[in-house]
Parts: C-alpha cells; sequence; structure tokens
C-alpha cells in the first residue's frame, strides 16, 4: 500500500531520521565536549534522569494518594508545588504546579498550543502526540472530536475547560475515582491512573483495567 | 511573534495518531536522546534563558517548523544560541570540528552540579511591582500585538473578551525575557468561552489562557459575573 495521510504523519513524527542527522548530532556533542561546555558523564546523567527516573508515575503516587486521603487532597488543591514536593517530586517544568479536578460537570484537558510545556515533576517528558500539531492546534478548538480520538466520550453537559499552558504554570488533571474502586488501597489505585487520564484525554482506567492487565 | 508554532486552532493537520501509553518509549532514537540532553546541558550554562530558548525554535521559517521533528526544533534551537552567544563560531558549526585554542571560558557543570540545579528547577515569581490592573472577575480583551518578537500571546486569543478568573502574582515577562531582560510583570489566568474564540463551532467548552498584563486592555464598562 502507498503511504496515506496517516502514515506520512506518523513516520514524519517518529521514525528513523536520515543517517546524517544521527551523524550531526554526534559530531556536535563530540566539539561540545571538546570545548569542555559538556560533560559526558552530566549529559548521561541528565539523560537517565529523564528516561529512567521522573515520570507518570510520579502523577499517579500523587493522584491516588490525594482520592484516599482527604488531607492531603485538601493540600494538593491550596498549594499543588508544595503538595507534591512533601512527597519528593520537584524540579524543572513543576515549580508552579496546579491541579484541577475532574467532577460530574467539569473535565479538564491540557495542552500548549505554542510550544510543549508540561508538568515533568509529576509526569516526565510529554508524548510525541502531545507535542505534536494537530493536537496543539485542535484540543483548543475541537475538545470533543480530540477526546474522541482518545476513545473518551463525555455527555454533551459536561463543560470542558481547556488549559493552554502559556505560562511557566504547569497543570495536572486529577480525574474523578473510578466507581467500585471506593475500597481500593493507594498502592491498587495508582495503576488506575494513566498518564492520559492526568492530561486528561482519557478517564482513570476502571477496576478491570487491573484485571485484563494481570491476565 | 506568530510564526509556525503558533497552532491554537488551525486547521488541515490531520490526526493525533497517539501511540498507545504503554508502549511509547520516552525517545525514539539515539539522537533524540542527545539532543535532549545536550538542550539541558548547554541550558546549564547560564548563557540564555527559556524564552531565548523557545524563541530560538520557534522563528525558524514556519515551513521548516511544522516539518521538522519535534527534536530537530530543539536542535536548530540550540545551534543557533550557541553561535550567537559566541560558545561555538559558524565555522565549527559548519564543520562541526573544534578551531584551535577554541576553548571559551565557560566549562561545563559536573553531574552532581546539574542535577541538583534540576531538581532545584527555576520559579518564574518575582516580587510585585504596583498593583495589579485586573480584578477577578474583570471583563478583558486580549490586545492585537502584531509583534516579530517573543511573545506567549497565542493569534487565537487576540481581540477576544474573557474573564479574568485568578491573579498569579507578578511572573517573569516572556517578552523582555527573550531579550535578555528579566523584569515581573501581573499574570493572569483569563478564561475565553468557545464561542468567544471560534463562533459557531462552540461545544460546551472554554479555553483558560494565561495572560500578563500588558497582553490584556480593560472593556469599557467592566463586569463583575464571575
Amino acid at each position: 500500500m502507498s503511504h496515506s495521510h496517516d502514515d506520512h504523519h506518523h513516520s514524519h513524527d517518529h521514525t528513523e531520521p536520515p543517517e546524517e542527522l544521527e551523524l550531526r548530532v554526534k559530531a556536535l556533542e563530540s566539539l561540545l565536549v571538546e570545548k569542555g561546555l559538556v560533560d559526558i558523564d552530566t549529559l548521561n546523567a541528565i539523560i537517565d534522569n529523564y528516561e529512567h527516573k521522573v515520570g507518570p508515575r510520579n502523577g499517579a503516587h500523587v493522584i491516588a494518594k490525594a482520592w484516599v486521603d482527604p488531607r492531603f487532597k485538601a493540600q494538593l488543591m491550596a498549594d499543588a508545588t508544595e503538595a507534591v514536593a512533601s512527597l519528593g517530586y520537584m524540579g524543572r517544568q513543576g515549580e508552579h504546579l496546579q491541579v484541577v479536578e475532574n467532577t460530574n460537570d467539569t473535565h479538564n484537558l491540557v495542552v500548549c498550543t505554542l510550544c510543549s510545556c508540561y508538568p515533568w515533576t509529576v509526569l516526565g517528558l510529554p508524548p510525541v502526540w502531545y507535542k505534536s500539531a494537530p493536537y496543539r492546534a485542535r484540543a483548543v478548538s475541537e475538545p470533543r472530536a480530540v477526546l474522541a480520538e482518545f476513545g473518551t466520550s463525555l455527555p454533551s453537559k459536561v463543560k470542558i475547560r481547556v488549559w493552554d499552558s502559556t505560562s511557566e504554570m504547569r497543570y495536572l488533571v486529577m480525574p474523578q475515582q473510578p466507581v467500585g474502586t471506593e475500597n481500593f488501597s493507594e498502592e491498587k489505585l495508582r495503576a488506575l491512573v494513566t498518564r492520559n487520564s492526568m492530561i486528561g484525554v482519557e478517564l482513570a482506567a476502571s477496576p478491570q483495567f487491573l484485571k485484563d492487565e494481570s491476565k | 511573534m506568530k510564526g509556525g508554532h503558533d497552532l491554537g486552532g488551525r486547521h488541515g493537520l490531520g490526526p493525533i495518531n497517539p501511540e498507545p501509553e504503554l508502549e511509547e518509549p520516552v525517545f525514539h532514537a539515539e539522537w533524540e536522546r542527545r539532543v535532549f540532553g545536550l538542550t539541558l546541558a548547554t541550558g546549564l550554562l547560564g548563557q540564555w534563558n527559556i524564552d531565548e530558548s523557545r524563541f530560538a525554535r520557534e522563528s525558524q521559517h514556519p515551513a521548516d517548523y511544522l516539518k521538522n521533528s519535534y527534536y530537530q526544533n530543539w536542535l536548530v534551537g540550540i545551534e543557533k544560541l550557541l553561535v550567537q552567544k559566541k560558545l561555538l563560531t559558524q565555522a565549527e558549526l559548519e564543520s562541526l570540528k573544534a578551531e584551535l585554542n577554541s576553548r571559551t571560558a565557560l566549562s561545563a557543570l559536573d553531574k552532581n552540579q546539574a542535577l541538583t540545579s534540576i531538581n532545584k528547577g527555576g520559579p518564574t515569581a518575582m516580587a510585585a511591582t504596583g498593583a495589579p490592573a485586573f480584578a477577578v472577575g474583570d471583563e478583558v480583551r486580549a490586545k492585537k500585538i502584531h509583534t516579530q518578537g517573543h511573545s506567549r500571546l497565542p493569534a487565537y486569543a487576540q481581540g477576544a473578551v474573557g474573564i479574568i478568573e485568578a491573579t498569579y502574582g507578578c511572573h517573569v515577562y516572556p517578552d523582555k525575557n527573550a531579550a535578555g531582560e528579566r523584569v515581573g510583570e501581573y499574570l493572569y489566568r483569563v478564561r475565553f468561552s468557545s464561542e468567544q474564540l471560534w463562533g459557531s463551532s462552540a461545544e460546551n467548552s472554554e479555553v483558560l489562557v494565561d495572560l500578563w498584563q500588558p497582553y490584556l486592555e480593560p472593556i469599557a464598562a467592566q463586569k463583575r459575573t464571575l
């Protein structure tokens, strides 16, 4: 089959780049190291930090704890930066954090139309789709169609609040706790708090998800 | 500037095609990993700030910005800044080879300094200067600002009327920060209805945009209807 539009879009975002690009980046790295501007151990430590240490499990910890601990939830809603730091999550792209809570009447969705602003301390680096032109273009103007592409459908009476991260404020969505999980432990709830639910493109996973995963 | 990056409300960009959450790696190629790391590592030299970094990526030709993948735009950004800030010469960038005696007075942070700095972050809150011009509930219009310089006022909000929903105090003002001048301006969360932004395509939604005071003007008869 020839390339459809979809293939084109997909490959354009993340297939193997031309070899020249690989070589160019390698040469630039060597040049910066040679000039003493970059330390190779530092470079590797930075990459390791964002590839393996900071990620959406941090955010899932925060949300699951808020679901089971009303005192923590109150702190989180009042000053998310502080509350999240008390769990040990702080740093770049999380200096001014706010948690926005989904309810029966309101659903929150986060985007950065101008670049890729994202709460790194609790979610890690953003996925490709979050940084892509279609998401950035459409989340503000047709959020329901965007949600539908993630398989999420909300009643029309639910108001969608789209947060465009144009400043250094960073937004984390608190999804609604799934029905039927009232007696779950915090540990078990964490598994239901997906990254996508904390961006707002999906709801938290249903308890059925845990059963499917353990098969 | 209204460059290729200012995407809110644009048409014709196709579907989103997300990768399944549990299958998506943090990086999709070794060069992406290196470009990400090099961007942070060179940023730690303290020769440019986040708005200069954004502007370096965003001030490309719009066709290039949209054609490049995400980390290709980051690569363009650091290459541009390294030359602008005289950490590399244009000849070094073209040949990707160091010239003789080309070391600068700067030196790389070691691993511990770098991680400490990253984990500390860089808050943008500033001491307040004067009283804020707007209060929660005020109706405001986002100005039309047709600047070639860096701005965080999206094109789709320009000219639209919204309501101040929250005041965040003073934060570093990006338009000046991108020119190397760190000044604080009041930052507000402004709520725009979808009718106001998109007219008949409204779908029971609203958009919250964080806007600095210089981006906003009062509406003649201010209503407080939050």
